[in-house]
């Protein structure tokens, strides 16, 4: 198992890497530059490409990126976004206000799923059953920015509740109306597959078997259906969590939080392209995509046995 | 073969599991369908039933039904499943299982005094659970036994079932084992609480044929040891002739031949068991093409009309159109539900190819009498 992680590990940290240069590259190729033309002379602008060592080849740049990077764990400074001002501090405090939103959105949508989706497989083709689908099919396709005005008109205008826009000195406060709306679209996949899932897993040969050993009711449903169930939900879960914690554009937009979502929308359209912060939420990106997607394949060899052995010589 | 066989009368043991006049059918999209039409069958204690017919013809339903087992589609118009029992007071009990609560059902006499082998032993383990888990999972619900004891006698059972190795394979996962070891351990499963009644539903037809042997001698060997009653499912005849000692043919969701073993295999009276038998290869088998029972079994949806095999059957009287036959006694344990055998009908035997591979048969087995 260890030898398993470690090269999990191994190949995560290349993959990486790599994509790294991908982007270093595309950002370099994309139309448009940092400098917004209007606003500089000819002369600042090869100015501050020298300074910012752009005229170098494109590996040196590269080898040199990835050295202050790795050694100094800086991202370098926004070349035309908060001028100045070291990346790390702004990606920071953006980051904490998306990671918090967007985790509060998993747990909700996690825990709110299984619990809708368990619950319509227990009552199969009965009421309930249909009305979890319904509601699971609404959330699916009502966006989350529309789910996020109508909480906002009824919750924080009709009932003046809930804040109309982000405080984060009131962080947990008024960041559940976003977190509601962000949860959504996690919660109705996590119940259909859930439901389905367990469907199946109750009509299989096992449960069958587990039944006529004299298993019955919630015993049943935690040793037997539960964890067979949940395999599958791991894997649909672990690209939920990617979009969640990298945050929603429209929604941080809407509701005035300064998130990475934002962040990156900001860095694009903002006065000239900043290589920088596209570059540093680039690699931030593919690094929780990357890192959530090796917590999940190890979660998986430790839920489900037949992947575990799959690293030995085993005669699966 | 045991020594059971040669038991004539049924009432020399106690019946056991004794089942009457169950009717069940299923609710489905296409419409009702009639699965189980008036089903009868007894098992007495130690002897082994085998239930045979095609696919489709209701012998796992009539199974299912006793385990308690029936998808929620199901209804059981009517019928009891008397079983008997020795309860806690070793004091004798008869309760009808279709009356009991599933959660009795469960608590009481699944695994505990009935238990099932499945069909397929590649899904019938939980993969995610180890083998010696589930193996201890019944004597945790049902003896109350300790971790301790409940891996000692875990571990005795692996043994008993021949797998070799216990004490390392009752930490392997199901992916582990190859499907002869699987069954072996689903047995193991289904021994684990003592039951009395053993419900075999075609255990053998997802393994190869010399694993197949195996199995069944085991199922055999363990049944004499710990004196079960067992009920075989299986359309494979071969399994019939080795561990049965009375045969019940069913067609259609309803029982058209009992007999013991001998009746069935030498003196069949019934078309569909003559086409069973004739559709059974054997050595001398040299035609290039295998004889089969023509057409395909009744769709349930519309109640048959007369008998259910007429259709399918070059003997068919015309009375067969209009009414169904009754079962008409031929021994003390052998009936057959086919107007053939009323006084006024035309004498029929059965196909000469069938006669001669019979006599062939009964020759072959003499050897091992």
């Amino acid at each position: 198992m260890t030898k398993y992680i470690l090269k999990r590990v191994g190949m995560a940290f290349l993959t990486l890497l790599i994509i790294t240069f991908l982007l270093f590259l595309l950002v370099r190729i994309m139309p448009g530059n940092p400098f917004p033309s209007e606003r500089m002379s000819a002369d600042q602008i090869a100015n501050k490409r020298a300074e910012m060592g752009l005229d170098n080849p494109i590996l040196v740049q590269f080898v040199d990126y990835i050295r202050k990077l790795l050694l100094e764990g800086d991202f370098g400074n926004g070349t035309s976004l908060y001028y100045g001002v070291p990346i790390n501090t702004v990606l920071s405090s953006c980051m904490s206000n998306s990671f918090r939103i967007g985790g509060l959105a998993i747990l909700i949508g996690t825990a709110l799923g299984l619990i809708l989706g368990i619950t319509a497989a227990l009552h199969k083709g009965k009421f309930l059953d249909g009305f979890c689908t319904v509601l699971s099919i609404i959330g699916v396709c009502v966006p989350s920015y529309v789910f996020l005005i109508f909480l906002q008109y009824y919750f924080s205008f009709k009932i003046p509740f809930f804040p109309y826009f982000f405080d984060a000195k009131r962080f947990l406060f008024s960041s559940i109306i976003p977190s509601l709306s962000l949860s959504l679209f996690t919660l109705s996949t996590i119940a259909r597959f859930t439901r389905n899932e367990m469907v199946e897993v109750m009509d299989s040969d096992y449960v069958r078997l587990a039944e006529s050993k004299g298993m019955y009711g919630n015993s049943l449903v935690r040793r037997h259906v539960l964890r067979n169930a949940l395999i599958p939900i791991v894997t649909v879960l672990a690209p939920l969590i990617v979009d969640l914690l990298t945050g929603a554009l429209v929604v941080e937009k809407i509701y005035g939080i300064n998130g990475i979502g934002k962040l990156m929308v900001d860095a694009i359209t903002g006065e000239g392209i900043d290589y920088n912060y596209v570059l540093a939420l680039g690699i931030l990106y593919s690094t929780l995509y990357i890192g959530i997607m090796l917590v999940v394949d190890i979660l998986y060899g430790i839920l489900d046995p037949r992947i575990r052995v799959q690293g030995k010589a085993g005669d699966a | 073969m045991s020594e059971a066989k040669v038991v004539g009368n049924p009432s020399a043991n106690k019946k056991i599991l004794d089942i009457k006049n169950l009717d069940i059918s299923f609710q489905t999209n296409a419409g009702v369908i009639h699965a189980i039409r008036g089903v009868n069958l007894d098992l007495c204690k130690g002897e082994t039933v085998a239930i045979v017919g095609e696919s489709g013809s209701g012998k796992s339903v009539t199974m299912k039904a006793v385990m308690g087992l029936l998808d929620s589609n199901a209804t059981v118009n009517s019928g009891e499943i008397l079983y008997t029992y020795t309860d806690e007071k070793g004091q004798e009990a008869t309760v009808d299982l279709l009356k009991l609560p599933k959660k009795q059902l469960r608590q009481n006499f699944n695994g505990q005094r009935i238990a099932m082998v499945f069909q397929d032993p590649m899904t019938s383990l939980d993969p995610t659970m180890t083998i010696g888990k589930q193996i201890m999972e019944s004597m945790f619900l049902h003896l109350q036994m300790d971790k301790e004891a409940a891996k000692a006698r875990a571990l005795e059972l692996l043994e008993l079932v021949g797998i070799p190795d216990a004490e390392k394979r009752f930490k392997n996962y199901p992916h582990q084992l190859s499907g002869g070891m699987r069954q072996r351990v689903v047995i193991a499963i289904a021994l684990s609480a003592n039951p009395d009644i053993l419900i075999c539903d075609e255990p053998t037809t997802a393994l190869d044929v010399t694993i197949q042997a195996r199995i069944l001698e085991l199922i055999m060997e363990i049944q004499q040891k710990m004196g079960l009653s067992v009920v075989y499912i299986t359309h494979d005849l071969g399994v019939v002739a080795k561990v049965a000692d009375y045969v019940d043919v069913m067609y259609a969701g309803k029982i058209v031949e009992v007999g013991n073993v001998n009746e069935i295999f030498f003196e069949p009276k019934h078309p569909y068991t003559w086409g069973l038998l004739s559709a059974m290869p054997d050595l001398e088998t040299d035609d290039d093409r295998l004889y089969s029972i023509p057409g395909s079994p009744p769709n349930l949806l519309r109640e048959p009309k007369g008998d259910a095999f007429a259709a399918r059957n070059q003997f068919a009287l015309a009375i067969d159109e209009k009414a169904e036959p009754p079962l008409f006694q031929i021994s003390p344990t052998h009936w057959a539900a086919t107007w053939l055998l009323h006084p006024d009908a035309p004498k029929v035997e059965m196909p000469p190819e069938l006669v001669a591979r019979l006599a062939r048969a009964r020759k072959e087995a003499e050897k091992y009498l």
